[in-house]
């Protein structure tokens, strides 16, 4: 499907990344909030793109292999002051 | 609908680096271990998510405990030990992936891109939430993939801001570029990785509804015939 953007969609786009990180003033996200209500595409659009932030923060990180660990210990020295795994 | 809040806080390792660097700077092998051990983890998956080889995000983390020992007299506490740290760890990322071919952008340079690029073209709704979504393994591959698919110019913005947890300020010293700038490359960051998860949620939804039509066509063969056998 492509996105047929009129201006209102555009102007969206614009205010997007503040409206995201919770930085846009409270008439700007009344503003997006409305359109959203009526723009069908622009909603399904903000909604995957905070899923995508989501999804990414709340990832677990990847832990430090036992082994990876056990060489950066020894090629920094710190063999006897580092714990055991 | 209510913005997306960042679940990481980088402040609370902040606590106690103070005492932890200036003893490792007088010497002590014990403190710059307790900093080894503390950061690791961050440094290790930063390199991962920037690096697509295992082991060149085993280098990379080797390369930074190595320059931040080497290094740890010319740090005054002007920023903090973790920014220091995340500022070496991604130019040790960025060198290595500049080594292997010509660099397409530099860093500060503003990225060049027309209107049309910003504009979403996979409108789909994902029919997942990101919770059931981290559970699936596949998924998660899925992610990594997109991330490293990125351009490094905006893959560092994206590792440090949304995956790291940093504030747009400390992305913004970590690389030595504007707040603005950040801002810019996040939010291409963003509809990039948006893109292409849609593109892989829409092509899962499209086979799990093929596998259903197909098994439903299958059980109503065995009706039919059950139907016919009676």
């Amino acid at each position: 499907m492509k996105h047929e953007h009129n201006d209102l969609c555009a102007q969206l786009q614009a205010q997007l990344p503040d409206y995201l990180d919770g930085e846009a003033r409270a008439e700007i996200c009344r503003a997006i909030e409305a359109h959203l209500a009526d723009c069908d595409d622009c909603r399904i659009v903000v909604d995957t793109l905070k899923k995508t932030i989501t999804l990414y923060r709340a990832a677990p990180r990847d832990a430090v292999p036992r082994e990876v660990h056990a060489r950066l210990v020894r090629v920094l020295n710190l063999d006897k002051f580092t714990s055991s795994r | 609908m209510s913005p997306v809040t960042n679940g990481r806080d980088s402040k609370i390792l902040q606590n106690d680096d103070r005492e932890l660097v200036h003893a490792a700077q007088r010497g002590d092998p014990r403190a710059f271990a307790q900093l080894v051990e503390k950061y690791e983890a961050r440094v290790y998956n930063l390199a991962r998510k920037m690096m697509r080889d295992p082991q060149d995000a085993e280098d990379v983390l080797q390369e930074t405990f190595l320059s931040v020992f080497r290094h740890l007299n010319d740090f005054h506490g002007d920023s903090s030990f973790s920014t220091w740290l995340y500022r070496i760890a991604t130019n040790a990322a960025l060198m290595k992936l500049r080594a292997r071919k010509p660099p397409p952008l530099s860093l500060d340079e503003p990225f060049e891109s027309d209107g049309d690029e910003m504009m979403p073209r996979e409108i789909v709704d994902w029919g997942i939430t990101p919770e059931e979504a981290l559970l699936n393994s596949e998924v998660r591959a899925q992610m990594d993939a997109a991330v490293a698919a990125l351009p490094e110019a905006l893959r560092a913005v994206f590792v440090l801001r949304d995956i790291e947890g940093l504030s747009v300020q400390e992305t913004a010293d970590v690389l030595g570029i504007s707040v603005p700038n950040v801002k810019t490359r996040l939010h291409r960051a963003r509809l990039m990785l948006r893109e292409s998860l849609s593109v892989y949620f829409k092509g899962r939804r499209t086979s799990d509804e093929g596998r259903r039509t197909k098994d439903e066509n299958r059980s109503s063969v065995i009706r039919h015939r059950s139907e016919v056998s009676q």
